[in-house]
């Protein structure tokens, strides 16, 4: 479903080079749950961006089911992203809209039906354990809650990829443990995950397949793998 | 497509009023902004009707001597309509001349009395002379001094008046001039306030689009709340600004009659509101939506 041949990123910062990614090869299965370990710096959040539209890689192909993220136009870059579902360190939900509306918005997007929004969405807050805090905005609700409105707004498109982007970044150890449960769940209902994160015990207990990166290369890849980084 | 058209419309209300104290902020410079162009509407209509009424006044009046024939002086008058400086010639003969006369002192009794006495009309025909343009008063004034009919004239009130004449034709074009640079300086101060407020506005939404475009919100369905809200950015504040304008211009309108007797400003925008308000109605959604537009633009490229 994911291909990345050859992949390099290649930051130019004022005639200065920065090699974000090198020579990076990897393919990802439908229905697979993969750890992309590293330190921070490593190379993984680069990675995301590349699957998600947000840069071009430099050289190498990247190929998301049948989109080639080399030759996408920037009008079809919402086409692709409506195939993936992203959940950042740092929630991003639209801070004027409510619990609801964050999640109805990518239904929206997408131009479905106010029929659908209906069914769906309340359904996709209880799966997250938020239908009591249908109407509240972002800025009433814990970091815990943030993360799972952004959770059910990632999977509300039934997405064929989830990316958390280190979702537990800016959790409590509590919160993160539900945050990892939520997405092995998601797994099991058949999606593709793609978890970045630095931490050891996660990565451990998921006990999948486990991509570490190292100073933009990426040094092992493991089914069944361990954090194993140093 | 109907149910996201719906749904931009929506979004665009609802940014607007959830954001009401940035929106209240961006409405106010909007109003400020249009405002200023209801001023130059206004002053554009005082300076025209001002000049108008001083080029009124400027004329130059040919009186015969006693004895030139009527015939001739029409004749004058024709070849005097055929010149292209000349706007309008107006000819008063001697009745008519002694008929305004006697209306123009109808109070004064000893006047009256002395024109009774006289067995004969005194006073002179006249021909009256408009100019297209107060400039060119010197260029008729030529012409009369070197035609042919000179020897019926009695006198040319213009080389009486003429450094006057000439120089009022001047303070008018200047006047004019200026008056559409300033215009200019003044529009061009407003849309780039207006923009650079509503860019403001965007600016702090920023994050918002790029989520957005994260979650795969095609440009158009981001950018449709953006114009929404320039819309009614402009049509609250295309209102807002005549009804401002209102007091404002029903308080200075007794005071600009006395500079100017021709205007009454009052009657003026009464009889011409609906003009008015849909003038700054038009201009102020055209420049919240364009605003908006070009402001959006920067930040839709992740």
């Amino acid at each position: 479903m994911i291909i990345f041949q050859n992949v390099s990123k290649i930051y130019n910062n004022n005639s200065h080079k920065m090699t974000a990614l090198e020579e990076a090869s990897f393919n990802i299965n439908p229905k697979e749950f993969v750890s992309l370990v590293g330190k921070s710096g490593a190379g993984k959040s680069t990675i995301i961006k590349l699957l998600i539209g947000e840069e071009k890689p430099s050289k190498g192909r990247v190929i998301f089911k049948s989109y080639d993220v080399n030759k996408i136009k920037q009008r079809e870059l919402p086409q692709l992203r409506r195939h993936i579902g992203v959940i950042f360190q740092d929630f991003r939900l639209l801070p004027n809209k409510n619990t609801y509306e964050n999640v109805a918005f990518a239904l929206e997007v997408a131009g479905r039906p106010q029929s659908d929004i209906k069914e769906f969405v309340p359904q996709a807050l209880e799966m997250v354990g938020l239908k009591n805090k249908i109407g509240n905005f972002p800025r009433e609700l814990s970091g815990g809650e943030k993360q799972r409105v952004a959770i059910a707004r990632a999977m509300i498109n039934h997405p064929d990829l989830i990316i958390a982007d280190e979702p537990t970044g800016n959790l409590d150890p509590i919160n993160s443990w539900e945050i990892i449960r939520l997405l092995l769940k998601i797994n099991e209902l058949g999606t593709t995950v793609v978890l970045a994160t630095h931490n050891k015990e996660f990565v451990n207990y998921i006990n999948q397949r486990v991509i570490s990166v190292e100073n933009g290369r990426i040094i092992r890849d493991e089914e069944k793998g361990k954090y194993i980084l140093e | 497509m109907i149910t996201t058209f719906l749904r931009i419309i929506k979004y665009g209300f609802l940014s607007f009023w959830r954001n009401a104290l940035l929106s209240t902020a961006t409405l106010s410079v909007i109003i400020l902004a249009l405002l200023v162009f209801e001023g130059l509407i206004i002053s554009n209509v005082l300076t025209k009707t001002a000049l108008t009424s001083l080029q009124e006044k400027i004329d130059i009046s040919i009186y015969f001597k006693n004895d030139t024939l009527e015939d001739d002086v029409l004749k004058i008058k024709k070849s005097l309509e055929g010149l292209a400086e000349v706007k309008k010639v107006e000819y008063i003969s001697k009745d008519k001349a002694l008929e305004i006369f006697k209306e123009k002192h109808k109070d004064d009794p000893a006047i009256k009395q002395s024109l009774e006495e006289l067995e004969e009309n005194p006073l002179l025909a006249s021909l009256n002379i408009k100019a297209n343009d107060p400039q060119k008063y010197g260029i008729i004034a030529d012409y009369l001094d070197k035609t042919d009919f000179k020897t019926w004239f009695e006198k040319v009130t213009y080389a009486q008046n003429a450094i006057v004449i000439e120089r009022l034709g001047k303070i008018i074009d200047t006047a004019e001039k200026g008056a559409f640079v300033l215009i200019i300086f003044l529009a061009l101060i407003a849309i780039l306030i207006t923009f650079n407020t509503i860019r403001l506005a965007i600016y702090s939404n920023r994050e918002e689009i790029g989520i957005m475009r994260l979650v795969g919100a095609s440009n158009s369905f981001i950018r449709g709340p953006y114009v929404i809200e320039g819309i009614i950015y402009g049509l609250i504040a295309g209102i807002f600004s005549v009804i401002i304008a209102l007091p404002i211009i029903y308080f200075l309108s007794p005071y600009i009659q006395i500079f100017i007797a021709e205007m009454n400003l009052w009657n003026y925008f009464t009889s011409n509101f609906i003009g008015i308000l849909i003038y700054q109605l038009i201009f102020g959604v055209a420049l919240g939506v364009i605003s908006s537009v070009i402001a959006v633009r920067k930040y839709l490229k992740i």
